[in-house]
């Protein structure tokens, strides 16, 4: 299947894909692969020596202007205006009644220039959102969505693929997590940097769409020797739960707060001056509001997303994300649930009417060592 | 193979003589990937037809085992919920579910009619 023009997006490797035997699915009106054989295959891949995702349908959003970064401190809940050239920063795009419309990732790519990226399902919405709020400022915003390929490579082999794929760039060792480097693959430009949602290390590779093909296969050949894995959404989904990382549509939405889902610090009420949302945020949330709580389960059955969660016989809350951790061999999940239950020690998860005895944890369920 | 007849809702079933074995399509576990957890009943139960008789969880999503027609439980394979596994690899063979006697007839599709259904 292809696609093409704004309205269906195809990502420019989506013939690799095919050629490789991906079962696909529709992501936010892309084709992407969900998984190449088996996720779980793919998921302890990526724990154990590495995978490669292709992430295109993630959107770039381009802002540039010599207040690029006081634009950004306005319609984002953290302080972009001071990170440093090449530093990346994961933010909040809220709205005014202090609800998530998307989380992203800003990277200062010059000193007047930052590099955001959106939610694939959300591109539509944080662009609109965004060019709402640079008006009063001195700075553009570029869509480069559809001329953008990202891939990521993620896993304890990351960066000896990416040091053998004949990238120009300064040593990789001197990268540290959340920054980034300018690099040239075969004259082409990539923004490599060394982020990820696997709670792996791991580096994401910025290039333009026509240049993917052969990054991809660059990334495959140096690879081989160890053991890299295509990998798909499923094992994304998995990777990204066990390390307690939250997923917009599942923890995060319009309908939640900051606060609520852990990510108060991300807010930066205290190093910046107004922007979008910030009475609602100084307000909080309503009491009562829900909070999210990593929850442990014993056995096979995994708490799926929208299951009930009970606190003795009273429903207290629902599951955001769940599942039998391919890692850990027992189920876990998110949930959001009402302040007074998340230390409660009589949780219960109602799997399809059977109630499975569930215990409130602290995040992340995983964590590499260092 | 020809005896092998199947359900809409994507299992197989293969009747000898009174007894029939019933797992879930190839097409299906394709569909559901990785089988993580099956659960299934108990020998002797008695169900309706459309009755959900197990579950089948993979990492991602869950399939349920439908009855095509009234009976009872007559036997359950043990391995499968030993290595859940083996309804991937081998969805149309060892990773059979159940064995039941149906108390009336199934209507089932011939191999042709379920690959037009999985086209």
């Amino acid at each position: 299947m292809t696609a093409s023009g704004s309205s269906q997006p195809a990502s420019p490797l989506l013939a690799v894909h095919e050629a490789a035997g991906a079962q696909l699915i529709d992501f936010a009106g892309w084709q992407m692969p969900v998984r190449y054989g088996s996720d779980l295959a793919e998921h302890q891949a990526v724990r154990e020596r590495a995978g490669l995702f292709d992430l295109s349908h993630m959107a770039e959003l381009r802002v540039s202007g010599a207040q690029a970064g006081e634009f950004l401190d306005h319609a984002l809940a953290g302080r972009l205006s001071t990170i440093e050239l090449w530093q990346a920063k994961y933010s909040l795009l809220l709205a005014e009644h202090g609800g998530i419309i998307d989380d992203l990732i800003v990277y200062r790519v010059a000193d007047a220039e930052f590099l955001v990226v959106a939610n694939a399902s959300n591109r539509h919405a944080a662009l609109e959102a965004l060019t709402a709020r640079i008006a009063a400022f001195d700075a553009t915003i570029v869509d480069e969505t559809e001329q953008t390929a990202l891939v990521a490579v993620q896993g304890p082999f990351a960066a000896a693929i990416v040091e053998s794929i004949g990238l120009e760039s300064e040593p990789l060792d001197g990268l540290r997590y959340y920054r980034s480097l300018p690099a040239v693959f075969e004259g082409e430009d990539v923004l490599l940097a060394r982020t990820g949602y696997t709670g792996e290390d791991g580096f994401e590779l910025y290039i333009a769409a026509h240049a993917a093909e052969d990054l991809w296969r660059a990334i495959t050949i140096a690879g081989e020797s160890h053991g890299l894995a295509l990998c798909g959404l499923a094992a994304r989904d998995t990777l990204r739960l066990e390390a307690g990382m939250p997923l917009y549509g599942n923890e995060l939405s319009l309908d939640v707060l900051p606060a609520q889902v852990g990510l108060g610090r991300v807010v930066a009420l205290k190093t910046k001056g107004d922007f979008v949302g910030r009475a609602a945020i100084e307000a909080g949330p309503a009491e009562g509001a829900p909070v999210l709580v990593g929850l442990v389960a014993e056995g096979r059955r995994a708490p799926r997303s929208g299951y009930p969660v009970l606190d003795g016989d009273r429903v207290v809350g629902t599951i955001t994300s769940g599942a039998l951790s391919p890692t850990l061999g027992h189920p876990i999940a998110m949930a959001l649930v009402e302040p007074g239950s998340a230390d409660s020690d009589s949780l219960k998860v109602d799997v399809r009417g059977t109630q499975l005895p569930a215990t409130a944890t602290d995040l992340p369920f995983y964590k590499r060592e260092a | 193979m020809s005896d092998t007849q199947y359900t809409a809702d994507h299992e197989w079933v293969r009747v000898e003589g009174d007894l029939a074995t019933i797992g879930i399509t190839d097409f299906a576990q394709n569909a559901l990937g990785d089988v993580v957890f099956v659960d299934l009943p108990g020998i002797g139960r008695s169900f309706a037809a459309g009755e959900a008789l197990g579950e089948i969880e993979s990492t991602k999503s869950v399939g349920e085992l439908i009855a095509p027609a009234a009976g009872e439980v007559v036997e359950v394979n043990d391995e499968v919920a030993g290595d859940p596994t083996l309804v991937n690899s081998a969805a149309e063979g060892a990773g059979w579910l159940i064995k039941v006697r149906f108390s009336e007839q199934p209507e089932l599709l011939d191999e042709a009619a379920y690959r037009e259904l999985t086209a």
